[in-house]
């Protein structure tokens, strides 16, 4: 499988070392395997992880065979991907091998093994997992976190569960069904007595693990913590009171803080340098030459000259004075302005089509009437509010590393490949994953771990890269910029005949593959468009780039929704329609949209067509209750606007309403409605939390997203010139969470796509004005 | 030899009249609640109280605080019972929680000054503070329950 077909996700390992595809093979195997658990208590590698002092241990496998023979060659024959341990005074533990970045996910994981094991929610402790192929795929990312895991969780929770309810009918010498199990403790039925999980466990140790087919798990509505909006945030007291460590926060014995001066164009390299004024600064301690990139970038280092200082002020003092001569090399005439032209020139005639139906040509030479519209969507940042920092330390057992990712084994092997460390000695290298001041996406990529790991094997000393903030934005994976034609046909009776949609991008393999070329993502927004017209020709045409491509929060669902929902609207506007109907009809009837029908390629986010369709009826749902809910199609104040948009990504079905105020030509949002359906949802607070930031990201990179380069060098370096929305831009954001039984779906990227076209759509309807081109900033209004 | 109060602790640092407090702070005294998010006063971050004042210790050099009485997220409460931590809590404010040391330093000095601040208050003074997560809606909810949790105290 290429690993373009695979969306959402960052190409991983295979991509660094192209050894195999182990990995991507193990996410999809992982669906359809079963889950397998064992009672490893009495296990040797428990001293691996760190439990040996529990007194049940319970591994999960989450994840393939495959997974389970790869960690073979390791130390164990069994590789379980979560633990759930609990020691002589019942505290359980449980293991959470994916990252946080600020979506809840060591609360959410937890939650869901706590609920259905009957724990005390405050007797829980959530450890996170190290970077290990034990754990299965640890990528954190695409939304799929709770996806992937619902039920193999609680499966894991029953089992645990189940063997406490044995244990204690082994005391009482009564059957199983004769114990009732509930908040840590075993409860004999028809009597008072009970018996604390503690005193349980090291029965329930010796015994062999329940059958899977035997499991009662919960239902939904016997959850106690599932589902509820009432649970405290795992990390809550730690962030609040200062404690909580991220990837900068780490601090080892004798380690020493590192800031690199990188090239400023891409590829380009040091042609000479003086350090003499730098080697003066107070504090420092070492000059270090980086190695040069060479193509493909991947998740290596940029290169430049890295200063080593006891302190960071030092460093940055010091890196200020180096004096380096650069040889900017070839990338050095990438200018973006140029190829905004070259795009449109790349869709003149696209060679590549990404779904057909019916006849477009036809279409277009039988319409009535032809609506043609571009759109462009600006390049952007990812500008995580803790830049990418690593710390890495080298001994005679090998290496360690902290640091914030949120892909801790394609760290691993980044690690690897800069110390040359055979795979057979995957574990000698460990990646312990701190808090995630944010992620976005740019932390899948392990350039700066690379970057701590060379210079902690150059020094012989623990190191501490920090990117400042002008690292972060001048040296980035840029969100590419997108060029769209969109086109649509009707006939005489108004009734639309046919869809148009051209698009092109810079490719994100090019970061991987130099060669590559075919706009990338294509089928997130572009190719599931869910309008019900007989005739519809997507396109995408070819580019090159100078910069390193990565995507930002819901990949190119950002531009392609943008043109296609801002299109929809212009359709409504043009055909007198009102936005709302007009978006219901074009979506048409009830169906599930089989993509494979129209001969397009579609992952569907790494997930099967059958458990997850794509679902008219859920899309259409979604707009009618946010409608409802933002009392559309009532009477606006005067300069008052409203806008809507709704798209199903990361297999949510997510619908918003925005409505604007236009005062003295300045845009003020009033207040945003979501509508959003992404299943069974386990932590609704959460939920609602990442509808609120994806409502407020998106109004960042809407009034001001661009990352423009002359000369192949970044021109924003802080955000003074690269700003984010701040607090008196952000109205009340009304999340409404429906309710259904459908399987969990990713909730912390899909609530970006659709703000951006709402919001243009409640301006247009406020001021008569269409923008068709983020960011807003360039128009004056925001 | 720079004499100056932090959480209540009297230290002698011996530094470069020019570095930023936020180093200081961070790598010499090892207190890494107050965060780097841009070291230009941009972003507030880094937010400190100097003599109960929010200040950016990223553009605070070490030298204008000598004789000040500093006091970090860390030595905000004891308990973490200082209203706006609870408030905080109670309303499930952080996301990933990284500018949110920042965030709670501006919210303790605007209410220290404003026992009860609109909406527009708000606003104003939190101006300073970038959440990339987006948790500003929630932050204005917790201002105004922080504030109510205050007078209950009193
Ligand atoms: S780090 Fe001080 S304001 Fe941003
Ligand atoms: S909570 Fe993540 S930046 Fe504010």
């Amino acid at each position: 499988m290429s690993f373009l077909t695979k969306i959402g996700q960052v190409p991983t390992d295979e991509q660094i070392f192209n050894s195999n595809n182990d990995d991507l093979a193990n996410e999809d195997a992982g669906k359809t395997t079963s889950c397998r658990i064992e009672n490893v208590s009495r296990r040797s590698f428990l001293k691996v992880s760190g439990l040996a002092s529990s007194s049940l241990v319970i591994g999960v496998q989450l994840a393939s065979v495959q997974t389970v023979s790869a960690a073979k060659s390791g130390s164990s024959d069994f590789a379980p991907d979560v633990f759930i341990s609990m020691d002589k005074r019942g505290t359980v533990t449980i293991i959470c091998h994916r990252s946080e970045m600020g979506q809840g996910i060591r609360s959410s994981l937890p939650m869901l093994v706590a609920d259905e094991m009957e724990c005390d929610w405050q007797r829980v402790i959530v450890e996170q997992g190290l970077g290990d192929a034990k754990y299965g795929s640890q990528n954190t990312d695409g939304s799929r976190s709770v996806r992937r895991f619902y039920t193999r969780l609680k499966e894991a929770g029953a089992t645990a569960r189940t063997m406490l309810q044995t244990a204690a009918a082994q005391v009482w010498k009564v059957k199983p069904t004769q114990v009732e199990i509930y908040n840590h403790q075993a409860k004999l039925k028809s009597s008072s007595k009970t018996l604390d999980f503690s005193q349980l466990v090291e029965i329930a140790a010796t015994l062999p693990v329940p059958d899977k087919k035997t499991l009662k798990l919960k239902k939904e509505s016997e959850h106690r913590y599932v589902g509820k909006d009432t649970m405290p945030n795992i990390d809550g007291e730690a962030i609040v009171s200062g404690k909580a460590i991220y990837g900068f926060d780490v601090e080892l014995e004798q380690m020493k803080y590192a800031v690199i001066a990188r090239p400023p164009v891409l590829f380009g390299k040091v042609k000479s340098f003086d350090a003499t004024e730098a080697l003066k600064v107070p504090g420092v301690v070492k000059i270090v030459e980086m190695p040069t990139l060479t193509p493909p970038a991947v998740f290596k280092m940029l290169g430049g000259i890295a200063v080593i200082a006891e302190n960071t002020w030092a460093a940055l003092q010091a890196r200020d004075k180096l004096k380096i001569t650069w040889d900017h090399g070839d990338n050095a005439n990438y200018n973006t302005k140029k190829y905004e032209q070259e795009f449109v020139k790349a869709l003149k005639n696209p060679p590549h089509t990404a779904r057909s139906r019916g006849n477009w040509e036809d279409a277009k030479t039988a319409a009535d009437k032809i609506i043609s519209r571009n759109y462009y969507v600006a390049g952007i940042a990812h500008a995580t509010m803790e830049p990418p920092a690593a710390t890495a330390r080298i001994s005679k057992d090998g290496v360690d590393v902290w640091t914030c990712t949120q892909t801790p084994q394609s760290a691993q092997s980044t690690a690897m490949g800069v110390m040359k460390i055979p795979k057979e000695k995957a574990s000698s290298v460990k990646i312990n994953v701190t808090l995630l001041g944010g992620g976005f996406g740019r932390k899948s990529k392990p350039d700066y771990i690379a970057e701590a790991v060379f210079l902690a094997n150059e020094t012989k000393m623990p190191i501490k890269v920090q990117w400042t903030r002008e690292d972060e934005i001048k040296h980035g994976y840029y969100h590419s910029p997108s060029y769209q034609e969109l086109s649509a046909s009707f006939d005489k009776e108004q009734r639309s005949t046919g869809w148009y949609h051209g698009m092109v991008n810079h490719p994100i393999g090019s970061t991987f593959n130099p060669a590559a070329k075919e706009a990338g993502a294509a089928e997130l927004g572009q190719t599931d468009m869910p309008f019900d017209i007989p005739n519809i020709k997507i396109t995408n045409g070819e580019s090159e780039t100078s910069l390193r491509i990565g995507w930002v929060r819901s990949v190119t669902n950002i531009n392609n929704v943008f043109a296609v929902s801002s299109f929809a609207d212009e359709l409504a506007v043009e055909s007198n329609k009102d936005p709302k109907d007009y978006l219901l009809s074009l979506i048409g009837k009830d169906q599930f949209i089989d993509l494979a029908k129209d001969k397009a390629k579609y992952s569907n986010y790494g997930e099967s067509n059958e458990q997850y369709p794509i679902d008219t009826s859920r899309l259409k749902n979604v707009i009618n209750v946010v409608a409802k809910d933002a009392n559309w199609g009532k009477k606006l104040p005067k300069g008052h606007g409203i806008g809507i948009a709704a798209h199903r990504s990361f297999c949510s079905y997510v619908a918003t309403v925005v409505e604007v105020s236009s005062r003295e030509g300045k845009i003020q949002i009033e207040k945003v409605y979501y509508a959003v359906d992404a299943g069974k949802v386990i932590n609704p607070d959460r939920v609602r939390s990442q509808m609120e930031g994806a409502a407020i990201f998106s109004t960042s990179l809407a009034y001001y997203g661009e990352i423009t380069a002359d000369k192949g060098i970044v021109d924003q370096s802080n955000f003074h010139d690269y700003e984010l929305a701040r607090i008196g831009q952000v109205p009340v954001i009304e999340v409404n969470i429906i309710k259904n039984d459908h399987p969990p779906a990713g909730v912390g990227e899909p609530g970006v796509p659709p703000f951006a076209p709402a919001l243009c759509n409640a301006i247009y309807n406020a001021t008569g004005k269409r923008y068709r081109r983020l960011p807003l900033k360039q128009y004056g209004i925001v | 030899m720079i004499e100056l109060t932090i959480n209540n602790k009297q230290h002698k640092l011996d530094l470069p009249d020019d570095m930023p407090l936020l180093w200081a702070l961070r790598d010499i005294v090892k207190l890494t609640g107050s965060k780097y998010g841009c070291g230009k006063g941009l972003c507030g971050a880094c937010t400190v109280h100097m003599d109960g004042i929010a200040v950016r210790s990223c553009v605070m050099p070490i030298s204008a605080v000598k004789g000040k009485s500093i006091t970090t997220i860390e030595g905000l409460s004891e308990n973490i019972d200082h209203p706006v931590q609870k408030a905080w809590l109670e309303i499930n404010v952080p996301q990933c929680g990284y500018c949110q040391s920042g965030q709670i330093m501006s919210a303790a000095s605007l209410l220290a000054s404003n026992d009860s601040p609109s909406d527009d208050d708000i606003d104003q003074a939190m101006s300073g503070n970038l959440c990339r997560c987006g948790t500003y809606p929630r932050i204005r909810s917790a201002i105004h329950l922080a504030a109510k949790l205050a007078k209950e105290v009193k």
